[in-house]
């Protein structure tokens, strides 16, 4: 049942031919034979998941079903899910029981999407690797000596295992594309504002947006649907009424202008990668579409201006974990202060108090000017390239990575190297723009993604181009001898 | 740029984060890893780019004032470590 297409699920489902019970079970049987070696779930919910079937089930009955109705659904372990355990992945957040839902986990119940569990990630979404949970890292499915990326690195694994058919992430610098690519999904981040940040667990709050992670371009807009939408509980929630998501999968490609930055494809990109992403542009180009040269010339002030300005929105963000409220509490403490700062000292990992750190001293007396306001001016130039770019052209085509996934243990010793695993979905993430990861080849075993970039409010043209990209290609139908 | 024990110190305040003494040479060569990367900045001609500190222009929506929450109080402190009577309980601030 894990072979078949989201569209063949649901037209099952709805012929009855198949229950939502049956299919949830065998979802549940295959986390239970698999993931162990994965570990790509933090908590896996049998008892929700089958009530939730059952639910769904008696509405295929009586004719109130939607189209993902019945189908399970894995959210990433950063969504507050009521009554279920939401860790970030870390010892922070190791007791931490949500006590509500995020709005798009209460959308995804509202389409009736039982669900298996919460996936694992690193550590409150800080890294490329997913391995800085506190749980341990998750194995790339295609080469256990592989990450599957990061930070939604379980999500990646599970949709590229079988383990889950639909997979919800979050991506506040590459967290959805990357993974995606490392693992040979699809995955689209959304124009910030279009999917609501309400029970998400915050870390940089004017970056962070959900979307969703699936096989094929066509499951991921239909479940970005189901997803997105206003929420008046997000400040920066945006109105979009009536947006359709899959309205535009079938336009042919003739006439379509692909810009492709030279920065894209300079010093530091695997030639074997390179040759992946040309390929994947050639297909395209076959298609009907235009190749426009454009530039992006502050491509490589992004990285920087990135890990000044999230770490300093994390480091407010996380100021709530003080051991009072909710979270990790140290023992005994001899006073205020004490709790505060061994709670704190206890209950993050390395990564994540470097980034705390890091983001108070940035906005610190005497720095703030130096470093806040200056990655400030960045993020604004790195969002002028892409204006500019796109006076020229309608989408923007490149690597999401320089180079396939990388071995566990590869980069843990050095972080900085590790952000640079980040420099070509960063700079979408500044700016605001959406971005699509869509499975491209495969170098030495290891999958590549092709990275498309559109304006703002464009989500529906870049799963136009993944969808017409993915009829004449088969990457994304491939799956791991192993997990077949 | 490079960082002593003092800043370490100084940031460990800053960030309400404990760092043992075993840990301050290991933090103060990674977090001036990345000053380092921070530095790759001052290069760039910034003159006359205004901030940006968010990517949508758009201005904060007003509600009704009207109540919209209900009281979960009991739910919601059911996660906290200590709490007595609707309160949280911390160490004594007070002598």
């Amino acid at each position: 049942m894990h072979n078949l297409t989201i569209k063949q699920m649901s037209e099952k489902l709805h012929a009855g031919e198949i229950t939502s019970v049956q299919l949830t079970q065998h979802y549940l049987d295959r986390i239970a034979k698999y993931d162990g070696e994965l570990n790509a779930y933090v908590t896996v919910t049998p008892e929700l998941a089958m009530e939730m079937a059952k639910q769904a089930d008696e509405r295929l009955q009586n004719g109130t079903a939607e189209l993902l109705t019945g189908i399970p659904v894995a959210h990433k372990d950063i969504f507050c899910t009521d009554g279920v355990k939401t860790s970030c992945s870390s010892k922070m957040l190791d007791n931490f029981i949500a006590p509500y839902d995020a709005h798009v986990v209460t959308q995804l119940k509202k389409v009736g999407m039982p669900i298996l569990g919460k996936t694992n990630m690193d550590e409150f979404a800080m890294g490329s690797s997913s391995e800085s949970s506190y749980y341990g890292p998750t194995r790339n499915p295609w080469d256990h000596q592989a990450v599957p990326g990061g930070s939604s690195g379980g999500a990646a694994a599970v949709i590229a295992a079988g383990l889950a058919p639909m997979a919800t992430g979050t991506d506040t610098g590459g967290s959805i594309r990357q993974p995606a690519a490392f693992c040979g999904i699809t995955g689209i981040k959304p124009t910030y504002g279009t999917v609501s940040r309400f029970g998400i667990v915050a870390y940089a709050s004017s970056f962070d947006q959900a979307g969703p992670m699936t096989r094929s371009a066509e499951e991921a807009a239909w479940l970005l649907n189901a997803m997105a939408g206003f929420d008046e509980r997000d400040s920066t929630s945006l109105q979009r009424d009536g947006a359709d998501y899959a309205a535009e999968l079938n336009q042919p490609l003739n006439g379509l202008k692909v810009g492709v930055p030279a920065e894209y494809f300079g010093e530091g990109l695997d030639p074997q990668v390179e040759k992946v992403v040309r390929d994947a542009i050639a297909e395209i180009q076959k298609q009907g579409a235009e190749i426009v040269e454009v530039s992006l010339p502050n491509k490589d002030l992004a990285v920087p201006s990135y890990y000044v300005l999230a770490p300093a929105e994390a480091s407010s963000n996380l100021s709530r974990f003080d051991g009072v409220r909710f979270g990790h509490r140290c023992e005994k403490p001899k006073d205020l202060q004490d709790l505060y700062t061994r709670s704190r000292a206890e209950g993050f990992g390395a990564e994540v108090k470097r980034r705390i750190m890091v983001g108070a001293y940035a906005l610190s007396a005497g720095f703030y000017d130096a470093y806040y306001l200056k990655a400030q001016k960045l993020r604004r130039m790195v969002r002028d390239d892409f204006t500019r770019a796109f006076e020229q052209c309608d989408v923007i085509m490149g690597p999401v990575a320089p180079t396939p996934a990388f071995n566990i243990g590869e980069k843990t010793d050095d972080p900085t190297s590790m952000y640079l695993a980040d420099l070509y979905t960063i700079p979408v993430n500044l700016a605001g723009l959406p971005g699509l990861s869509v499975p491209a080849g495969f170098v030495n075993n290891r999958p590549v993604g092709l990275h498309i970039v559109g304006p703002y409010f464009s989500e529906a043209k870049l799963l136009n181009i993944a969808h017409q990209y993915q009829q004449a290609t088969d990457w994304h139908k491939q799956m791991p001898a192993q997990y077949q | 740029m490079s960082l002593g024990k003092t800043e370490v110190e100084y940031i460990s305040r800053l960030a309400a984060i404990a760092v043992q003494d075993g840990e301050v040479d290991e933090v103060a060569a990674k977090l001036s890893n990345i000053l380092d990367l921070f530095a790759q900045m001052e290069a760039a001609d910034t003159q006359g780019v205004e901030p940006m500190a968010h990517p949508l222009d758009q201005v904060q929506r007003l509600r009704r004032d009207v109540i919209s929450e209900t009281d979960q109080h009991e739910k919601l402190q059911s996660v906290a470590p200590a709490t007595s009577e609707g309160l949280y309980l911390v160490p004594q601030v007070i002598e």
